[in-house]
């Protein structure tokens, strides 16, 4: 076996101290040396919102198999400072290790474990003799960790050499630091700690990030040609990325002044005819509701991204929830049909991304992919994504010399389908009036009632179309056996905790299914009811605290779960918590 | 060759007779023939109140939007596509109200539209309550103690905000209004024209008398519209004496020329061969 944890073959490292203090990048990239060993890796961070100061932490864990969460206890912490080893040292596992700086002085009493195995090393003494700046110190660390597991350096080196690619002098000294912090650990503690990891020698491709940098590669590969978002924690990162790449993607990439502003912005190019996105958390999502409806009636497709995180209203900004199901699902006055796709891991991020996409454009709705904060800023490492598996589907838009000019153009023309011819404008001999006011087919302002009945029977007819095309997306997954003793239903990110939790059952010699919705609107009404109609107890997972999936399943299935399992701290779900619940609802 | 009958439409005009909306759109419509302009190629979006319904009753292509989103959804289009000449039409309550927080930044940003601001200082399709350009003192359905604040002065905030163009027009002189349009729609960057316009329904004191008696072209006074101090100070007046014109000029690079890769084919045009296999590396 090439790794080797306290328990089993999974090793969690969890890296702290305080903001400002490169906690995260610490920890990716710690993260991304041990995955181009050929490891499997999940890296969560948790920050206040704080730029300086405050306890920040990054926990990293990484196994020989496919992982999908952290787990419920710590292998090793690296405490950059005292606060960390303090707020942490009870997560250990029995016989857990810290890496502290030996200037650290920690008085009588303070680590009441004994358990506990303790490894002061030079962090400050080594950065002030190679001349470095003070966060070096994590690269010490770093370098001490891989020391005391008895990995190879060079896969530290090749990630710092990524990370800061192009400022050789940075590299160079992270390099140094790195390994005066192994040789040191080395030499003091070499073989003390239990856990051990060795590069595989087959090393499979793999790719390493986050739900919103998946998000973002999922809208690049989708020709997505604008993208308008202003800065909201957690769905900042699509900005970020997008915005620093727009000259290889071609991509026009804007920070407006508003929430406001980037949707109408996006319905804008929309109606152009450009692929069009934004990305916002639920109170951006709250400013944008009344151009969803402008979207919606005048049938401009649009991409949407909501993380979610605590509300209401500011509630904690760094920290995650799924509190916006239902807001989501009934967002904007009047009745149109809109998509919602909720991914559940960096996978689903970039393919959801892509398919949604296509359904706003082929059906002319808005399209909204429900993530949040833990999903989305966490990293997991997975095989490069295939490009070819969702192709580009634009629907019925014309490119401006393919309109043939028979007729006068009907911007809303009444199909069976309820989805009208779309051209750009700019095409010649055709007019395309968008219309906010209710219209008729050729997109002038109506009061006439027949007018009304007959768009608003269009509109609905979109809706069953949306319905039919998404049955064909695979809308409700499962994983697990098929004769299970429990099922655990959840939604988004909940999906990583919960696999991991039937492993654990698995282990117990539970059979435990996963039934995981997503697409959620339109509901997959029998995809769920084939899910829910077998044997075995039921479990739901949700973070909040009003259960908003199951009211949903009870609305459109008339199935009530006995047993449910809510968190709002926002804090992710651990696996461990999972298994317990599922192994109470089976008492 | 476009003329005026191929921009009318078959849409029945609602506006109340004499309101000066009909004077903006016929000098819009005299522009575009002016500027040799395919319809096609022309985008009239608007907000919501009684100038939103003049994108039914231009034959141009147009976007009604909801009140006070028209910049957004008009600078986008221009992004999308560079090939287009975009109009943007809102009124006070829509532009000046709800909408102002967009002026200043499409302004700043210098987006290459013209925006047109019907500004008849009252809210008319709301039936008659106050605008942000009421004046002090103004009874309205909404001020029956009349109106408390000062009114917006929009080209002062335009010119604070680094437009690039800054103009007034009045409605009831719809030679000099279609000058103005012409000036504005092929000027390159950011071009407000605010338009005076009475409301024949809601207001008995700026009436089109009230106007004839004090509007003074600018032109005809020697204004230096590339000086913005002299810009500045015009904005400030209001009294017996109510400047049109042009008030400032002065072409600097439009906010699409930041993006490099915008030369050439419009965005709207292009093809989608997206391929981010080259975008994965630092992930790896």
């Amino acid at each position: 076996m090439s790794l080797t944890g306290i328990i089993g073959n999974s090793l969690s490292i969890l890296v702290g101290g305080e903001a400002g203090q490169g906690i995260t990048r610490s920890g990716s990239l710690l993260g991304r040396a041990i995955m181009r060993g050929g490891f499997h890796i999940f890296g969560a961070n948790d920050y206040p919102s704080i730029i300086r100061g405050g306890h920040n932490l990054y926990l990293l864990r990484a196994s020989d198999e496919e992982i999908s969460s952290q787990y419920d206890l710590i292998d090793l912490i690296l405490a950059l400072n005292k606060e960390t080893l303090l707020l942490h040292v009870d997560e250990l596992n029995e016989g857990g290790g810290v890496i502290y700086d030996e200037r650290m002085e920690i008085r009588e009493g303070e680590i009441s474990r004994k358990d506990v195995k303790r490894y002061p090393v030079p962090l400050s003494g080594i950065v002030e003799e190679i001349g470095g700046v003070p966060i070096m110190r994590n690269t010490v660390a770093l370098g001490a960790a891989l020391g005391l597991v008895g990995y190879d350096l060079e896969f530290l080196d090749g990630a710092i050499a990524t990370t800061f690619e192009g400022r050789d002098a940075i590299i160079e000294s992270n390099v140094k630091a790195a390994k005066m912090g192994y040789d040191y650990v080395a030499e003091h503690y070499g073989g003390d700690f239990s856990c051990r990891l060795a590069p595989f020698k087959d090393r499979p491709e793999r790719i390493m990030l986050t739900g919103n940098d998946a998000v973002a590669l999922g809208a690049v590969q989708a020709g997505c040609g604008f993208f308008v978002a202003y800065p909201m924690t957690p769905a900042s990162p699509v900005l970020h990325y997008l915005i620093n790449n727009d000259m290889e993607t071609g991509m026009v990439v804007v920070q407006p002044e508003s929430e406001i502003s980037a949707i109408n912005m996006v319905i804008g190019a929309s109606y152009a005819g450009v692929r069009a996105m934004t990305a916002t958390s639920g109170g951006g999502f709250s400013l944008m509701t009344e151009a969803l409806g402008l979207a919606a009636m005048s049938e401009n497709p649009v991409v949407v991204m909501v993380g979610q995180r605590p509300g209401p209203s500011t509630g904690m900004a760094t920290y995650s929830a799924q509190g916006d199901l239902l807001f989501i699902i009934h967002s904007s006055q009047g009745e149109f049909p809109r998509v919602v796709v909720a991914p559940g891991d960096v996978e689903e991020c970039f393919y959801s991304t892509m398919e949604a996409f296509n359904v706003a454009e082929k059906l002319q709705i808005p399209a909204i992919i429900i993530t949040d904060k833990y999903l989305i800023e966490s990293h997991k490492s997975t095989a490069p994504f295939d490009l070819s598996r969702v192709g580009i589907d634009r629907g019925d838009l014309l490119e401006i010399e393919e309109w043939e000019g028979d007729g006068e153009y009907e911007r809303y023309a009444l199909t069976k389908s309820g989805v009208s011819l779309r051209l750009k404008p700019g095409t010649k001999g055709a007019f395309l009036r968008a219309n906010s006011t209710e219209h008729d087919a050729k997109g002038f302002s109506t009061i006439d009632p027949s007018t009304i009945e007959e768009m608003t029977e269009k509109q609905r007819r979109k809706r069953v179309s949306l319905e039919e095309l998404v049955v064909t997306l695979n809308p409700v997954r499962a994983y697990g056996g098929d004769d299970p003793d429990i099922t655990i239903v959840g939604w988004g990110s909940t999906k990583g905790p919960v696999l991991e939790a039937i492993k654990m059952l698995e282990r117990e010699g539970i059979s435990a299914r996963f039934v995981q919705p997503v697409y959620i609107e339109p509901f997959p009404v029998e995809a769920m009811m084939d899910e829910l109609s077998g044997g075995g107890r039921f479990l739901l997972v949700e973070a909040n605290k009003t259960a908003q999936l199951g009211e949903l399943i009870r609305l459109h299935t008339g199935f009530t779960f006995d047993n449910v399992h809510l968190r709002y701290d926002g804090r992710p779900f651990n696996p461990g918590e999972i298994r317990d619940k599922a192994k109470e609802a089976m008492r | 060759m476009t003329t005026i009958q191929d921009l009318a439409t078959p849409a029945t005009n609602t506006w109340c007779p004499g309101c000066g909306n009909f004077g903006i759109t016929i000098a819009f419509k005299r522009a575009i023939v002016q500027l040799g302009l395919e319809p096609e190629e022309v985008v009239a979006t608007s907000g919501i109140g009684c100038h939103g319904k003049i994108t039914g009753y231009v034959n141009v292509n147009g976007f009604h939007t909801i009140h006070g989103r028209v910049l957004p959804v008009a600078t986008a289009i221009k992004l999308a596509n560079n090939g287009l000449t975009v109009v943007g039409f809102a009124g006070d309550g829509d532009g000046y109200n709800i909408g102002m927080g967009h002026l200043p930044h499409a302004a700043r940003r210098n987006h290459d539209i013209t925006y047109v601001v019907h500004n008849n200082l009252i809210y008319g399709l709301t039936t008659g309550q106050a605008s942000p350009t009421s004046k002090v003192g103004r009874r309205t359905r909404t001020t029956p103690r009349g109106v408390f604040e000062p009114p917006i002065n929009p080209l002062s905030i335009a010119l604070s905000s680094s437009a690039s163009f800054v103009a007034r027009g009045y409605a009831g002189d719809v030679q000099h209004l279609t000058e103005l349009f012409v000036e504005a729609m092929s000027f390159t960057g950011f071009a407000l024209v605010d338009v005076l316009q009475p409301c024949v329904s809601w207001d008995r004191i700026q009436t089109y008398q009230f106007y004839g008696e004090r509007v003074y072209k600018l032109k005809e006074e020697g204004h230096d519209p590339s000086d913005l101090m002299a810009a500045h100070r015009r904005a400030l007046e209001w009294g017996e004496r109510i400047p049109i014109g042009v008030f400032y000029k002065k072409e600097r690079p439009p906010y699409r020329e930041n993006f490099p890769f915008l030369e050439g084919t419009p965005l709207a045009r292009r093809g989608l061969d997206p391929d981010i296999s080259g975008l994965l590396g630092e992930f790896s």
